[in-house]
Protein backbone atom coordinates (compact mmCIF):
# COMPACT_ATOMS: atom_id res chain seq x y z
CA UNK A 1 0.00 0.00 0.00
CA UNK A 2 1.11 3.53 -0.75
CA UNK A 3 2.60 5.30 2.27
CA UNK A 4 0.26 8.20 1.54
CA UNK A 5 -2.72 5.92 2.08
CA UNK A 6 -1.28 4.22 5.17
CA UNK A 7 -0.70 7.65 6.71
CA UNK A 8 -4.20 8.79 5.87
CA UNK A 9 -5.68 5.57 7.24
CA UNK A 10 -3.72 5.84 10.52
CA UNK A 11 -4.81 9.44 10.98
CA UNK A 12 -8.45 8.74 10.12
CA UNK A 13 -8.71 5.73 12.42
CA UNK A 14 -7.12 7.62 15.33
CA UNK A 15 -9.52 10.52 14.81
CA UNK A 16 -12.58 8.28 14.57
CA UNK A 17 -11.56 6.41 17.73
CA UNK A 18 -11.44 9.70 19.69
CA UNK A 19 -14.68 10.97 18.23
CA UNK A 20 -16.61 7.90 19.51
CA UNK A 21 -16.77 8.72 23.23
CA UNK A 22 -16.66 12.50 22.65
CA UNK A 23 -19.51 12.24 20.14
CA UNK A 24 -21.52 10.15 22.60
CA UNK A 25 -21.26 12.91 25.20
CA UNK A 26 -22.19 15.45 22.51
CA UNK A 27 -25.32 13.42 21.71
CA UNK A 28 -26.25 12.85 25.38
CA UNK A 29 -25.73 16.50 26.30
CA UNK A 30 -27.33 17.86 23.12
CA UNK A 31 -24.17 19.71 22.20
CA UNK A 32 -24.16 19.03 18.44
CA UNK A 33 -24.44 22.70 17.57
CA UNK A 34 -21.80 23.49 20.16
CA UNK A 35 -19.34 21.27 18.27
CA UNK A 36 -20.43 22.81 15.01
CA UNK A 37 -19.80 26.33 16.35
CA UNK A 38 -16.30 25.39 17.48
CA UNK A 39 -15.63 23.91 14.02
CA UNK A 40 -16.86 27.07 12.28
CA UNK A 41 -14.40 29.16 14.27
CA UNK A 42 -11.48 27.11 12.90
CA UNK A 43 -10.94 29.31 9.86
CA UNK A 44 -10.40 32.29 12.16
CA UNK A 45 -7.65 30.27 13.85
CA UNK A 46 -6.13 29.50 10.45
CA UNK A 47 -6.23 33.19 9.48
CA UNK A 48 -4.59 34.30 12.74
CA UNK A 49 -1.92 31.64 12.40
CA UNK A 50 -1.11 32.84 8.85
CA UNK A 51 -0.95 36.47 10.03
CA UNK A 52 1.29 35.80 12.99
CA UNK A 53 3.49 33.29 11.22
CA UNK A 54 5.61 30.54 12.70
CA UNK A 55 5.15 31.69 16.27
CA UNK A 56 1.60 30.40 16.09
CA UNK A 57 1.38 26.92 14.49
CA UNK A 58 -1.91 26.19 12.79
CA UNK A 59 -3.07 23.50 15.29
CA UNK A 60 -2.41 25.89 18.14
CA UNK A 61 -4.13 28.83 16.43
CA UNK A 62 -7.24 26.78 15.73
CA UNK A 63 -7.22 25.37 19.27
CA UNK A 64 -6.90 28.80 20.92
CA UNK A 65 -9.71 30.29 18.84
CA UNK A 66 -11.87 27.21 19.49
CA UNK A 67 -11.33 27.51 23.24
CA UNK A 68 -12.07 31.24 23.18
CA UNK A 69 -15.30 30.63 21.27
CA UNK A 70 -16.26 27.81 23.65
CA UNK A 71 -15.69 30.02 26.70
CA UNK A 72 -17.58 32.93 25.14
CA UNK A 73 -20.41 30.54 24.47
CA UNK A 74 -20.44 29.25 28.05
CA UNK A 75 -20.52 32.86 29.26
CA UNK A 76 -23.17 34.02 26.82
CA UNK A 77 -25.68 31.46 28.12
CA UNK A 78 -25.89 33.65 31.24
CA UNK A 79 -27.67 36.28 29.14
CA UNK A 80 -31.14 34.85 29.53
CA UNK A 81 -32.62 37.19 26.91
CA UNK A 82 -31.46 34.82 24.18
CA UNK A 83 -31.60 31.08 23.87
CA UNK A 84 -28.36 29.19 23.35
CA UNK A 85 -29.19 28.51 19.69
CA UNK A 86 -29.25 32.24 18.94
CA UNK A 87 -25.84 32.69 20.58
CA UNK A 88 -24.50 29.68 18.66
CA UNK A 89 -25.69 31.20 15.39
CA UNK A 90 -24.03 34.53 16.17
CA UNK A 91 -20.73 33.00 17.25
CA UNK A 92 -20.48 30.29 14.58
CA UNK A 93 -21.16 32.47 11.59
CA UNK A 94 -19.51 35.53 13.09
CA UNK A 95 -16.28 33.58 13.59
CA UNK A 96 -16.51 32.04 10.10
CA UNK A 97 -17.07 35.44 8.47
CA UNK A 98 -14.20 37.03 10.40
CA UNK A 99 -11.99 34.14 9.35
CA UNK A 100 -12.92 34.44 5.66
CA UNK A 101 -12.35 38.22 5.67
CA UNK A 102 -9.00 37.91 7.45
CA UNK A 103 -7.82 35.21 5.06
CA UNK A 104 -8.84 37.34 2.06
CA UNK A 105 -7.11 40.45 3.47
CA UNK A 106 -3.86 38.56 3.82
CA UNK A 107 -2.62 39.06 0.24
CA UNK A 108 0.78 37.47 0.81
CA UNK A 109 -0.46 34.04 1.72
CA UNK A 110 -2.27 32.20 -1.02
CA UNK A 111 -4.79 30.19 0.94
CA UNK A 112 -7.02 27.52 -0.51
CA UNK A 113 -10.08 27.99 1.68
CA UNK A 114 -11.53 24.73 0.38
CA UNK A 115 -8.77 22.81 2.14
CA UNK A 116 -10.12 24.04 5.46
CA UNK A 117 -13.79 23.76 4.59
CA UNK A 118 -13.55 20.16 3.39
CA UNK A 119 -10.11 19.03 4.52
CA UNK A 120 -7.76 16.64 2.76
CA UNK A 121 -6.73 13.57 4.66
CA UNK A 122 -4.23 12.65 1.91
CA UNK A 123 -2.31 15.89 2.46
CA UNK A 124 -1.26 15.17 6.04
CA UNK A 125 2.24 14.19 7.18
CA UNK A 126 3.60 11.83 9.84
CA UNK A 127 3.91 14.69 12.33
CA UNK A 128 0.15 15.16 12.11
CA UNK A 129 -0.34 11.45 12.77
CA UNK A 130 1.82 11.68 15.91
CA UNK A 131 -0.15 14.67 17.14
CA UNK A 132 -3.34 12.65 16.63
CA UNK A 133 -1.88 9.64 18.44
CA UNK A 134 -0.80 11.76 21.40
CA UNK A 135 -4.20 13.40 21.58
CA UNK A 136 -5.95 10.02 21.34
CA UNK A 137 -4.04 8.80 24.39
CA UNK A 138 -4.87 12.01 26.27
CA UNK A 139 -8.57 11.80 25.37
CA UNK A 140 -8.80 8.13 26.37
CA UNK A 141 -7.04 8.75 29.70
CA UNK A 142 -9.04 11.86 30.56
CA UNK A 143 -12.39 10.22 29.79
CA UNK A 144 -11.42 7.02 31.62
CA UNK A 145 -10.33 8.89 34.77
CA UNK A 146 -13.24 11.33 34.79
CA UNK A 147 -15.88 8.88 33.48
CA UNK A 148 -18.10 8.86 36.57
CA UNK A 149 -17.98 12.66 37.02
CA UNK A 150 -18.67 13.20 33.31
CA UNK A 151 -21.58 10.77 33.29
CA UNK A 152 -23.12 12.14 36.51
CA UNK A 153 -22.80 15.69 35.19
CA UNK A 154 -24.49 14.57 31.97
CA UNK A 155 -27.36 12.77 33.73
CA UNK A 156 -28.23 15.59 36.13
CA UNK A 157 -25.79 18.41 36.89
CA UNK A 158 -27.73 19.62 39.94
CA UNK A 159 -27.73 16.22 41.68
CA UNK A 160 -24.07 15.73 40.79
CA UNK A 161 -23.09 19.14 42.18
CA UNK A 162 -25.09 18.81 45.41
CA UNK A 163 -23.51 15.44 46.05
CA UNK A 164 -19.95 16.69 45.63
CA UNK A 165 -19.02 16.24 41.95
CA UNK A 166 -16.98 19.06 40.44
CA UNK A 167 -19.39 19.61 37.54
CA UNK A 168 -17.66 22.77 36.33
CA UNK A 169 -14.41 20.85 35.94
CA UNK A 170 -16.14 17.97 34.12
CA UNK A 171 -17.82 20.37 31.70
CA UNK A 172 -14.59 22.29 31.13
CA UNK A 173 -12.72 19.04 30.45
CA UNK A 174 -15.25 18.03 27.83
CA UNK A 175 -15.06 21.48 26.21
CA UNK A 176 -11.24 21.40 26.11
CA UNK A 177 -11.16 17.91 24.63
CA UNK A 178 -13.72 18.84 21.98
CA UNK A 179 -11.82 22.00 21.03
CA UNK A 180 -8.52 20.09 20.82
CA UNK A 181 -9.94 17.23 18.73
CA UNK A 182 -11.75 19.60 16.38
CA UNK A 183 -8.56 21.65 15.98
CA UNK A 184 -6.57 18.63 14.78
CA UNK A 185 -9.48 17.25 12.74
CA UNK A 186 -9.85 20.33 10.49
CA UNK A 187 -6.93 19.29 8.29
CA UNK A 188 -8.45 15.81 7.85
CA UNK A 189 -12.15 16.39 7.38
CA UNK A 190 -12.63 20.14 7.17
CA UNK A 191 -14.81 22.31 9.36
CA UNK A 192 -18.07 21.63 7.55
CA UNK A 193 -18.11 17.86 8.00
CA UNK A 194 -16.44 17.26 11.37
CA UNK A 195 -19.77 17.49 13.23
CA UNK A 196 -21.10 14.64 11.09
CA UNK A 197 -18.27 12.35 12.18
CA UNK A 198 -18.79 13.46 15.77
CA UNK A 199 -22.54 12.94 16.00
CA UNK A 200 -23.58 10.27 13.48
CA UNK A 201 -21.46 7.30 14.72
CA UNK A 202 -22.70 7.96 18.28
CA UNK A 203 -26.30 8.24 17.10
CA UNK A 204 -25.92 4.98 15.15
CA UNK A 205 -24.38 3.26 18.18
CA UNK A 206 -27.41 4.28 20.25
CA UNK A 207 -29.54 1.81 18.30
CA UNK A 208 -27.50 -1.16 19.53
CA UNK A 209 -25.92 -0.10 22.85
CA UNK A 210 -27.34 -1.21 26.20
CA UNK A 211 -24.98 0.86 28.37
CA UNK A 212 -23.16 4.21 28.04
CA UNK A 213 -19.78 2.42 27.78
CA UNK A 214 -21.06 0.20 24.97
CA UNK A 215 -22.35 3.25 23.12
CA UNK A 216 -19.05 5.13 23.41
CA UNK A 217 -16.98 2.12 22.24
CA UNK A 218 -19.37 1.13 19.46
CA UNK A 219 -19.37 4.73 18.22
CA UNK A 220 -15.59 4.50 17.89
CA UNK A 221 -15.84 1.23 15.95
CA UNK A 222 -18.55 2.54 13.63
CA UNK A 223 -16.59 5.76 13.08
CA UNK A 224 -13.44 3.80 12.25
CA UNK A 225 -15.36 1.61 9.79
CA UNK A 226 -16.81 4.69 8.10
CA UNK A 227 -13.49 6.51 7.89
CA UNK A 228 -11.70 3.44 6.54
CA UNK A 229 -14.51 2.49 4.17
CA UNK A 230 -14.97 6.08 3.03
CA UNK A 231 -11.25 6.53 2.37
CA UNK A 232 -11.00 3.48 0.11
CA UNK A 233 -14.30 4.22 -1.63
CA UNK A 234 -13.14 7.79 -2.29
CA UNK A 235 -9.83 6.58 -3.76
CA UNK A 236 -11.64 3.96 -5.83
CA UNK A 237 -14.10 6.32 -7.50
CA UNK A 238 -11.81 9.38 -7.22
CA UNK A 239 -13.93 11.76 -5.15
CA UNK A 240 -12.96 13.91 -2.11
CA UNK A 241 -12.33 11.78 1.00
CA UNK A 242 -14.19 13.63 3.75
CA UNK A 243 -17.59 13.77 2.01
CA UNK A 244 -17.26 10.09 1.12
CA UNK A 245 -16.59 9.20 4.79
CA UNK A 246 -19.72 11.08 5.77
CA UNK A 247 -21.70 9.31 3.03
CA UNK A 248 -20.61 5.96 4.49
CA UNK A 249 -21.47 6.95 8.08
CA UNK A 250 -24.89 8.26 7.03
CA UNK A 251 -25.50 4.98 5.16
CA UNK A 252 -24.63 3.04 8.33
CA UNK A 253 -27.03 5.21 10.29
CA UNK A 254 -29.87 4.71 7.80
CA UNK A 255 -29.42 0.92 7.76
CA UNK A 256 -29.43 0.86 11.59
CA UNK A 257 -32.49 3.07 11.76
CA UNK A 258 -34.30 0.72 9.36
CA UNK A 259 -33.23 -2.39 11.30
CA UNK A 260 -34.27 -0.91 14.65
CA UNK A 261 -37.35 1.05 13.59
CA UNK A 262 -40.43 0.89 15.74
CA UNK B 1 -21.54 30.11 65.55
CA UNK B 2 -23.24 26.97 64.37
CA UNK B 3 -24.60 24.85 67.13
CA UNK B 4 -23.33 21.31 67.19
CA UNK B 5 -26.59 19.73 66.06
CA UNK B 6 -27.22 21.95 63.01
CA UNK B 7 -26.83 20.24 59.65
CA UNK B 8 -27.45 23.39 57.71
CA UNK B 9 -27.76 27.02 58.68
CA UNK B 10 -28.62 30.12 56.66
CA UNK B 11 -28.14 33.63 58.02
CA UNK B 12 -29.57 36.77 56.48
CA UNK B 13 -29.72 35.34 52.97
CA UNK B 14 -30.70 37.90 50.31
CA UNK B 15 -30.92 37.14 46.61
CA UNK B 16 -31.73 39.44 43.71
CA UNK B 17 -32.92 38.49 40.23
CA UNK B 18 -32.90 41.31 37.67
CA UNK B 19 -32.97 43.90 40.44
CA UNK B 20 -35.92 42.29 42.22
CA UNK B 21 -35.31 40.99 45.70
CA UNK B 22 -36.39 37.36 45.60
CA UNK B 23 -35.12 36.50 49.06
CA UNK B 24 -34.98 39.02 51.90
CA UNK B 25 -33.02 38.29 55.08
CA UNK B 26 -33.84 34.60 55.26
CA UNK B 27 -32.38 32.80 58.25
CA UNK B 28 -33.07 29.21 59.18
CA UNK B 29 -31.37 26.17 60.60
CA UNK B 30 -32.01 22.48 60.16
CA UNK B 31 -31.15 20.18 63.05
CA UNK B 32 -30.58 16.45 62.92
CA UNK B 33 -33.63 14.22 62.36
CA UNK B 34 -35.96 17.21 61.88
CA UNK B 35 -38.70 17.25 59.26
CA UNK B 36 -39.00 20.79 57.92
CA UNK B 37 -41.29 21.98 55.16
CA UNK B 38 -40.91 25.30 53.40
CA UNK B 39 -44.29 26.40 52.04
CA UNK B 40 -45.27 29.47 50.09
CA UNK B 41 -47.19 30.55 47.02
CA UNK B 42 -45.79 30.16 43.51
CA UNK B 43 -42.99 32.66 42.88
CA UNK B 44 -42.26 33.12 46.58
CA UNK B 45 -38.58 32.24 46.13
CA UNK B 46 -38.77 28.69 47.48
CA UNK B 47 -36.63 27.07 44.82
CA UNK B 48 -34.15 29.98 44.91
CA UNK B 49 -33.81 29.49 48.67
CA UNK B 50 -33.33 25.76 48.25
CA UNK B 51 -30.67 26.32 45.57
CA UNK B 52 -28.82 28.69 47.91
CA UNK B 53 -29.03 26.17 50.76
CA UNK B 54 -27.72 23.40 48.48
CA UNK B 55 -24.86 25.46 47.06
CA UNK B 56 -26.32 25.43 43.54
CA UNK B 57 -26.72 29.20 43.77
CA UNK B 58 -24.86 31.78 45.84
CA UNK B 59 -26.65 34.35 48.01
CA UNK B 60 -25.98 38.01 47.19
CA UNK B 61 -25.85 38.76 50.91
CA UNK B 62 -25.75 36.50 53.93
CA UNK B 63 -24.18 33.11 54.48
CA UNK B 64 -25.09 29.47 54.19
CA UNK B 65 -23.19 27.04 56.35
CA UNK B 66 -23.27 23.29 55.85
CA UNK B 67 -21.66 21.24 58.61
CA UNK B 68 -18.68 19.18 57.37
CA UNK B 69 -20.51 16.03 58.42
CA UNK B 70 -23.62 16.93 56.42
CA UNK B 71 -24.31 14.43 53.66
CA UNK B 72 -27.12 15.60 51.43
CA UNK B 73 -29.37 13.37 49.35
CA UNK B 74 -31.18 15.52 46.79
CA UNK B 75 -34.40 14.83 44.92
CA UNK B 76 -34.89 17.58 42.32
CA UNK B 77 -38.29 18.78 41.16
CA UNK B 78 -37.53 18.12 37.50
CA UNK B 79 -35.50 15.26 36.13
CA UNK B 80 -35.28 14.50 32.44
CA UNK B 81 -33.93 11.07 31.62
CA UNK B 82 -32.21 11.49 28.26
CA UNK B 83 -33.56 8.87 25.85
CA UNK B 84 -30.29 9.18 23.92
CA UNK B 85 -28.42 7.75 26.93
CA UNK B 86 -28.83 3.96 27.15
CA UNK B 87 -29.13 3.46 30.90
CA UNK B 88 -31.11 0.95 32.94
CA UNK B 89 -32.46 1.88 36.37
CA UNK B 90 -29.97 -0.42 38.09
CA UNK B 91 -26.92 0.99 36.30
CA UNK B 92 -28.20 4.51 36.98
CA UNK B 93 -28.44 3.71 40.69
CA UNK B 94 -25.05 1.96 40.84
CA UNK B 95 -23.40 5.08 39.50
CA UNK B 96 -24.23 6.83 42.80
CA UNK B 97 -23.65 4.07 45.33
CA UNK B 98 -24.15 0.44 46.31
CA UNK B 99 -27.81 -0.48 45.83
CA UNK B 100 -29.47 -1.40 49.12
CA UNK B 101 -31.93 -4.32 48.80
CA UNK B 102 -33.93 -3.16 51.81
CA UNK B 103 -34.55 0.21 50.16
CA UNK B 104 -35.44 -1.47 46.86
CA UNK B 105 -38.23 -3.42 48.55
CA UNK B 106 -39.31 -0.51 50.76
CA UNK B 107 -39.79 1.69 47.70
CA UNK B 108 -41.21 -1.15 45.59
CA UNK B 109 -38.89 -0.65 42.62
CA UNK B 110 -37.53 -4.22 42.25
CA UNK B 111 -39.54 -4.80 39.05
CA UNK B 112 -38.15 -1.57 37.51
CA UNK B 113 -34.43 -2.26 37.94
CA UNK B 114 -33.82 -3.81 34.52
CA UNK B 115 -35.88 -1.22 32.65
CA UNK B 116 -34.42 1.76 30.76
CA UNK B 117 -34.48 4.85 32.97
CA UNK B 118 -36.11 6.90 30.21
CA UNK B 119 -39.10 4.51 30.04
CA UNK B 120 -40.36 5.07 33.60
CA UNK B 121 -43.65 6.78 34.40
CA UNK B 122 -43.69 9.90 36.57
CA UNK B 123 -44.53 8.03 39.78
CA UNK B 124 -41.98 5.28 39.11
CA UNK B 125 -39.27 7.83 38.37
CA UNK B 126 -40.08 9.64 41.63
CA UNK B 127 -39.54 6.45 43.66
CA UNK B 128 -36.30 5.67 41.82
CA UNK B 129 -35.01 9.21 42.44
CA UNK B 130 -35.91 8.96 46.13
CA UNK B 131 -34.07 5.64 46.35
CA UNK B 132 -31.09 7.18 44.56
CA UNK B 133 -30.95 10.05 47.03
CA UNK B 134 -30.87 7.58 49.95
CA UNK B 135 -28.03 5.40 48.61
CA UNK B 136 -25.16 7.25 50.29
CA UNK B 137 -26.71 7.25 53.77
CA UNK B 138 -27.50 10.97 53.78
CA UNK B 139 -28.23 12.68 57.07
CA UNK B 140 -30.23 15.35 55.24
CA UNK B 141 -32.72 14.48 52.53
CA UNK B 142 -33.77 17.48 50.43
CA UNK B 143 -36.86 17.29 48.22
CA UNK B 144 -38.05 20.03 45.86
CA UNK B 145 -41.83 19.89 45.33
CA UNK B 146 -42.06 16.14 45.95
CA UNK B 147 -45.84 16.14 45.63
CA UNK B 148 -46.19 17.81 42.22
CA UNK B 149 -48.20 15.47 40.02
CA UNK B 150 -49.00 13.13 42.91
CA UNK B 151 -52.66 12.74 43.91
CA UNK B 152 -53.78 13.38 47.48
CA UNK B 153 -53.74 9.70 48.44
CA UNK B 154 -50.23 9.36 47.02
CA UNK B 155 -49.11 12.46 48.91
CA UNK B 156 -50.23 10.99 52.24
CA UNK B 157 -48.39 7.80 51.43
CA UNK B 158 -45.26 9.72 50.48
CA UNK B 159 -45.19 11.60 53.78
CA UNK B 160 -45.76 8.47 55.83
CA UNK B 161 -42.92 6.81 53.92
CA UNK B 162 -40.57 9.77 54.47
CA UNK B 163 -41.41 9.85 58.15
CA UNK B 164 -40.78 6.11 58.55
CA UNK B 165 -37.51 6.21 56.61
CA UNK B 166 -36.34 9.31 58.44
CA UNK B 167 -36.75 7.56 61.80
CA UNK B 168 -35.35 4.21 60.64
CA UNK B 169 -32.38 5.66 58.78
CA UNK B 170 -31.73 8.62 60.99
CA UNK B 171 -31.91 11.53 58.54
CA UNK B 172 -33.48 14.98 58.56
CA UNK B 173 -35.89 16.01 55.81
CA UNK B 174 -36.08 19.43 54.20
CA UNK B 175 -38.76 19.85 51.59
CA UNK B 176 -40.26 22.62 49.61
CA UNK B 177 -43.85 22.71 48.50
CA UNK B 178 -46.61 24.99 47.33
CA UNK B 179 -49.06 22.30 48.36
CA UNK B 180 -50.59 22.95 51.74
CA UNK B 181 -52.97 20.12 52.41
CA UNK B 182 -50.99 17.04 53.22
CA UNK B 183 -47.66 18.84 53.59
CA UNK B 184 -48.79 20.03 56.96
CA UNK B 185 -49.65 16.53 58.07
CA UNK B 186 -46.10 15.24 57.74
CA UNK B 187 -44.19 18.30 58.86
CA UNK B 188 -42.93 18.88 62.35
CA UNK B 189 -41.93 22.42 61.53
CA UNK B 190 -43.29 24.63 58.80
CA UNK B 191 -41.50 27.65 57.40
CA UNK B 192 -43.78 29.94 55.49
CA UNK B 193 -41.89 31.85 52.81
CA UNK B 194 -43.02 34.74 50.69
CA UNK B 195 -39.66 36.36 49.76
CA UNK B 196 -39.04 36.63 53.50
CA UNK B 197 -40.00 34.23 56.28
CA UNK B 198 -43.54 35.23 57.26
CA UNK B 199 -43.94 32.79 60.06
CA UNK B 200 -42.48 29.57 61.33
CA UNK B 201 -43.49 26.86 63.74
CA UNK B 202 -45.65 23.79 64.15
CA UNK B 203 -48.42 23.35 61.58
CA UNK B 204 -51.02 24.32 64.22
CA UNK B 205 -49.20 27.51 65.14
CA UNK B 206 -48.56 28.49 61.53
CA UNK B 207 -52.15 27.74 60.53
CA UNK B 208 -53.32 30.29 63.10
CA UNK B 209 -50.78 32.95 62.20
CA UNK B 210 -52.18 36.19 60.80
CA UNK B 211 -49.60 36.54 58.01
CA UNK B 212 -50.16 32.95 56.98
CA UNK B 213 -53.93 33.49 56.91
CA UNK B 214 -53.42 36.65 54.86
CA UNK B 215 -51.32 34.80 52.33
CA UNK B 216 -53.30 31.65 51.86
CA UNK B 217 -56.76 32.80 52.96
CA UNK B 218 -58.72 31.83 56.05
CA UNK B 219 -60.15 28.72 54.49
CA UNK B 220 -56.88 27.12 53.59
CA UNK B 221 -55.36 28.12 56.91
CA UNK B 222 -58.29 26.53 58.67
CA UNK B 223 -57.82 23.33 56.79
CA UNK B 224 -54.21 23.27 57.82
CA UNK B 225 -55.15 23.71 61.44
CA UNK B 226 -58.07 21.30 61.05
CA UNK B 227 -55.90 18.63 59.66
CA UNK B 228 -54.08 18.55 62.92
CA UNK B 229 -56.75 19.41 65.44
CA UNK B 230 -59.46 17.25 63.97
CA UNK B 231 -62.13 19.53 65.30
CA UNK B 232 -64.15 22.11 63.46
CA UNK B 233 -63.68 25.82 63.57
CA UNK B 234 -66.46 28.21 62.87
CA UNK B 235 -64.34 30.31 60.51
CA UNK B 236 -65.49 30.52 56.95
CA UNK B 237 -68.19 27.90 57.17
CA UNK B 238 -70.42 29.88 54.87
CA UNK B 239 -67.62 30.63 52.47
CA UNK B 240 -67.87 28.67 49.24
CA UNK B 241 -64.24 28.93 48.16
CA UNK B 242 -63.30 25.42 49.19
CA UNK B 243 -66.65 23.88 50.07
CA UNK B 244 -65.74 20.34 49.13
CA UNK B 245 -62.65 20.06 51.28
CA UNK B 246 -64.39 21.73 54.12
CA UNK B 247 -67.20 19.22 54.08
CA UNK B 248 -64.67 16.46 53.91
CA UNK B 249 -63.18 17.60 57.18
CA UNK B 250 -66.50 18.01 58.86
CA UNK B 251 -67.37 14.52 57.74
CA UNK B 252 -64.22 13.18 59.25
CA UNK B 253 -64.95 14.75 62.54
CA UNK B 254 -68.52 13.77 62.88
CA UNK B 255 -68.50 10.48 61.09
Amino acid sequence: MDELIVRALCAGLLLAAMLGPLGSFVVWRRMAYFGDTIAHSALLGVALSLLIGEALPMHVGIFLVAITVALLLARSTRDTRFNTDTMLGILAHGALAFGLVLVALNREAQVDVNAYLFGDILAINWADVWVLAGLAVAVALAIFIQWRALLMTTIDPAIAKVEGVNTARATMLLTLLLAAVIAVAIKLTGMLLITALLVIPAATARYFAKTPVQMALLASVLGMLSVGGGLFAALHVDVPTAPMMVVVVVALFLVSALLKRR
Amino acid sequence: MVQAAALLEARGVCKFHDGREVLHEVSLRIARREIVTIVGPNGAGKTTLLNCLLGLDTPDYGTVHRAPSTRIGYVPQHFNAQPSLPLTVISFLKLYGAVDDALVSELAVAHLLAQPLASLSGGELRRVLLLRALLNQPNLLVLDEPTSGVDVAGQGELYRLLKRLSVARDFAVLMVSHDLYVVMAGAERVICLNHHICCEGTPEAVGGDASFRAMFGDNLADQVALYHHHHTHTHGLGDEDYPHTHHHHEGCNHG
